[in-house]
């Protein structure tokens, strides 16, 4: 059957299996591999994208249900080369240290701080809760997810004293 | 003889890392963002069953899928010669079962298809006929004398018996314990876990039949012992083979063997001609992969009444599965166990450990144990908390009275460990203070008369990483030395090559930090390259927090042969002897003329020109060395664990965690802490919630993330980090390894903790992991005993 979805402002059109999940029209269709897999039950979130805003786990969608619709990947982050305060964020704070579960949390971040630009450090463990990590501990994912929305609060901005040299 | 340089270290500190340029951008590269031309895709048929005989494979209905391309069996392996391989630990391992299946998950036959889905399907079209036999699920009754023989393929196997090991003085020990006024006994279980890295295993192999180069791109934490061991299971010179680890989505010690999906990649794109993808799903990776621990321990440790310990002693039964394909130094068939006479100064210590076949998947060695120095750890810590519990004492203050001093190193273990360096009661009292420990005390007193639960627990842990002397230590023959080459190009950017592989502990960025120390050259302006055998020097590998301790010695010392030989092309630029030239952090000049210098930048630019050089001087400015450790480094750590337990429900809270880790020299703090922070989140996952059991016909508990619990953001407390300075003084920057370090110390700190919490009940001892229902039932009396078989 034809699917096409809009990912990251591009019509992706391809003739599919009804039962072909959406995690894999992302990565095998779209060529867009910052989207990830690791598990077969729905558990780890590393497969996190948004569907019409809101962030699913594609793993747990097929493609065909997403058809006609939005999807935004970590691909479509940044704004013409432009990061993200997310993404600027877990490089500031070391939220990332393999990068697998990243895009995941990178895209439920952004969805977080669109809906509530000021969390709580309990709000953003709640928003992550369904995103496993097996390197950070967590701690420098809040970290990372609170020094974004400080930035775009243009309010003081923690842990950016560094020299930021590796970013060029 | 190396020694440390008394000098500021330019290079170290809080830097961002280079490789989250790409991550954050989804631009990584890992093993199944790769795409080859004509690229096929294979999966694996695996055993239903623990134990059975295999009759007979059908895989006529599969071969007739449209777009399969090929299935495989142990039948053709055989006729190939490859349908057993060699393991870490001079035993075999099936890659596709021939005569029966050992483990549930068991690898029996590869189908390679043109596209993953299709597969799957053609895996399903495969009929095996199996014949049950009894399964062997319980460790403990494995060398009982009717127990079914899991190892009929080898010849003189007549039991499930694989070695008896033992270290230490027994008869001393013996006295020891036999003259002790306190002796306390316990049974102390290390449950069966799994690493669970986030993307599981996998592989692509691309065999080009015109130049007969194998080229592998896959999930190696040792690229070159995967090289060197391919060459040998499957006969192919070792030049025309390739093992490329790219981007790897952690590794956590599942990623150092060598698994059989590697394999029939392999050999699916031999048979095929065409480029093969392996990648396992997550019940696969749980089911198959290297699993951790499952360390049935009996310990004993003596003391006097008064709290002075005096000896500890340990039996071990080891579950090693079906295959034993632990990863450890050849000489070290309990890894490095023997340091589990911890952070103490005894009288005498004895260790024995008797490894065992059972019907489960092959592993032991992996989730940052550091060669069962986990196991070794969560033992010694756990008894001096028995030991507390017996004398009614202060756990904390009982450690304090025991711990080595300062100016007892490096001091020789009663196991023959020479521990580099060390001030233990600095790093405790730290932590102490950190956690406000008398007042947490005062807390916990006062919540007992309320009849609240909150418990204090401590561990004190001394790591043994960096492996190792090549005396001592090899893997498969190979000498446990790294290799390391740096290359500084003529406009002063430099290349360095390191033989160890990332999995996200940032080498990209903390070597070039080493090499940035040394040379004074920009971070940004060198270059790590890691993971590709074409490219990098020969070593063995990222694991057992090695990559510091051994290659990050590699990586300073070529940078000195850089600088002794930049110090010759300055001489000459100079027109000056090299003696009378003193290095100032990035440049040689004159001694008592300054402003009479060369940065190194300059001098790579004349050591590629057409300057004239001594006699027997070479241009360029590049160099090589292999570093052999004279030793290996011992961090050490203080924590506290603050627990609430709920008493309606036995559900445990971590509140708060306090972690004081002693790396010696930090080449960056940040990410430091953010292997610490890692490592108790495993801590607390092992402690409360992550078990992998069996039932008596063998099939696995705990093969998905339904039930193999990994903690989340909510379980995990907001860490507190605390840092000593004891620098390792044979390393040449006087750092020691860390990554492990927080997965060692933190379990038996939360266990503690809990224990301490339901006090009141009387119970002494439990087993991980102590999950709600478990700790509900220890308060109604019954005792916590995890069994890795299900009665």
């Amino acid at each position: 059957m034809e699917v096409s979805i809009n990912i990251n402002g591009t019509a992706e059109t391809h003739d599919v299996e009804p039962r072909l999940l959406l995690v894999h029209f992302i990565r095998e269709k779209a060529g867009l591999r910052g989207t990830h897999w690791g598990c077969d039950t729905s558990n780890c979130g590393t497969c996190v994208v948004w569907l019409d805003g809101k962030p699913v786990k594609s793993c747990t969608v097929f493609a065909a249900m997403a058809d006609g619709h939005e999807v935004r990947t970590v691909e479509g982050l940044d704004q013409g080369g432009q990061l993200d305060p997310v993404q600027e964020g877990f490089m500031e704070c070391h939220g990332l240290q393999c990068g697998f579960c990243t895009p995941g949390m990178l895209m439920t971040a952004r969805a977080l701080l669109d809906a509530n630009p000021d969390p709580t450090d309990p709000e953003i463990r709640e928003a992550i809760s369904g995103q496993l990590c097996r390197c950070t501990g967590y701690e420098n994912i809040v970290r990372s997810v609170r020094w974004a929305a400080e930035k775009e609060a243009g309010g003081p901005v923690t842990e950016s004293e560094t020299p930021v040299e590796a970013k060029a | 003889m190396t020694t440390v340089e008394e000098r500021p270290h330019t290079g170290f500190g809080r830097t961002l890392r280079k490789e989250d340029v790409r991550l954050v951008r989804g631009k990584g590269n890992y093993v199944d963002d790769v795409r080859l031309p004509g690229m096929l895709h294979g999966a694996l048929l695996r055993s239903p069953y623990a134990h059975a005989k295999i009759n007979s494979i059908d895989t006529s209905a599969a071969e007739a899928l449209p777009g399969v391309k090929a299935v495989v069996t142990g039948e053709t392996l055989k006729g190939l010669g490859l349908a057993w391989m060699p393991t870490l630990s001079y035993d075999v391992q099936a890659v596709l079962a021939t005569d029966k299946v050992r483990y549930q998950g068991q690898e029996v036959a590869f189908v390679i298809a043109e596209d993953h889905y299709t597969a799957r399907d053609a895996v399903e079209l495969i009929e095996v006929d199996y014949e049950p036999l009894p399964v062997v699920f319980d460790a403990k009754r494995a060398l009982e004398p009717d127990a079914p023989v899991i190892r009929d393929d080898k010849e003189d196997q007549r039991d499930n018996h694989i070695f008896d090991w033992e270290s230490g003085d027994a008869a001393r020990t013996e006295e020891v314990f036999a003259n002790a006024e306190v002796v306390v006994a316990e049974d102390i279980l290390y449950p069966r876990v799994h690493p669970a890295p986030l993307e599981t295993c996998g592989s692509v192999a691309d065999m080009d039949p015109v130049t007969g180069k194998l080229t592998l791109w896959t999930t190696s934490q040792a690229p070159h012992a995967h090289r060197t061991v391919y060459a040998l299971v499957a006969g192919l010179p070792e030049h025309k083979i390739r093992v490329i680890a790219p981007d790897i989505g952690g590794g956590f010690g599942g990623k150092v063997g060598i698994y059989p999906g590697y394999v029939m990649s392999i050999v699916g794109s031999i048979v095929t001609g065409r480029p093969v993808k392996w990648v396992e799903d997550r019940a696969e990776h749980l089911m198959s992969t290297a699993f951790a621990r499952d360390y049935h321990m009996r310990g004993e440790i003596a003391a006097t009444k008064d709290g002075k310990i005096l000896g500890l002693r340990v039996k071990v039964i080891a579950d090693h599965g079906a295959f034993n394909a632990t990863a450890q130094p050849t000489k070290f068939p309990a890894g490095f166990f023997h340091v589990f006479t911890g952070s103490y100064d005894l009288r005498a210590a004895h260790c024995a450990v008797t490894g065992v076949y059972t019907n489960k998947a092959p592993g032991g060695v992996a989730y940052a144990c550091s060669f069962r120095i986990t196991e070794a750890v969560y033992l010694v810590e756990r008894m001096v908390d028995v030991l507390a519990y017996e004398l009614k004492a202060d756990p904390a203050e009982l450690r304090m009275k025991n711990l080595l001093k300062p100016d007892q190193f490096p001091y020789t273990t009663q196991t023959g460990w020479e521990y580099d360096s060390g001030d233990y009661p600095k790093a405790l009292q730290l932590a102490m203070e950190m956690a406000g420990y008398d007042e947490l005390r005062r807390e916990q007193a006062e919540k007992r008369e309320r009849g609240e639960l909150m418990g204090v627990g401590i561990a004190f842990f001394t790591e043994a990483v960096g492996a190792g002397p090549r005396k001592h230590m090899d893997i498969l023959g190979l000498g446990m030395a790294d290799g390391a080459e740096l290359r500084i190009h003529p406009t002063g950017k430099a290349v360095l090559r390191i033989s160890v592989k990332t999995q996200g502990q940032g080498h990209e960025t903390t070597f070039a930090q080493i090499v940035g120390n040394e040379l004074g050259l920009p971070t940004a302006d060198i270059e790590v390259v890691h993971g590709d055998t074409d490219q990098t020097p020969f070593g063995l590998g990222t694991y057992g927090s090695r990559s510091t301790p051994v290659s990050g010695a590699a990586t300073a010392l070529v940078a000195r042969k850089i600088r002794d030989k930049a110090k010759i092309v300055a001489s000459a630029m100079l027109e000056v002897s090299p003696d009378d030239l003193e290095w100032a952090g990035n440049r040689w000049h004159v001694k008592g003329d300054p402003e009479q210098g060369k940065t190194i930048q300059e001098i790579a630019l004349a050591a590629h020109s057409s300057l004239e050089l001594p006699e027997g001087v070479e241009g360029h400015l590049d160099a090589t060395t292999v570093y052999n450790p004279p030793n290996l480094t011992y961090p050490f750590g203080a924590y506290i664990c603050v627990v609430d337990v709920d008493k309606g429900t036995g559900a445990v809270k971590v509140r708060r965690f306090i972690a004081v880790d002693d790396c010696g020299v930090r080449i960056n703090p940040m990410i430091v802490e953010g292997q610490v922070h890692g490592g108790l989140a495993d801590g607390v996952g092992m402690a409360l919630m992550q078990v992998m059991a069996f039932d008596e016909e063998g099939n696995h508990l705990g093969a998905s993330f339904m039930d193999y619990l990994l903690p989340t953001s909510l379980e995990c407390p907001s860490w507190e980090l605390g840092e000593t300075v004891t620098p390792s003084p044979h390393h040449p920057i006087g750092a020691k390894g860390v990554g492990e370090s927080a997965t060692v110390g933190s379990p038996a700190a939360v266990v503690n903790a809990v224990l301490d919490a339901i006090r009141p009940y009387g119970v002494r001892h439990a087993d991980m992991p102590l999950t709600p229902a478990a700790v509900w039932a220890a308060m109604q009396g019954r005792p916590i005993r995890t069994d890795l078989a299900i009665p």
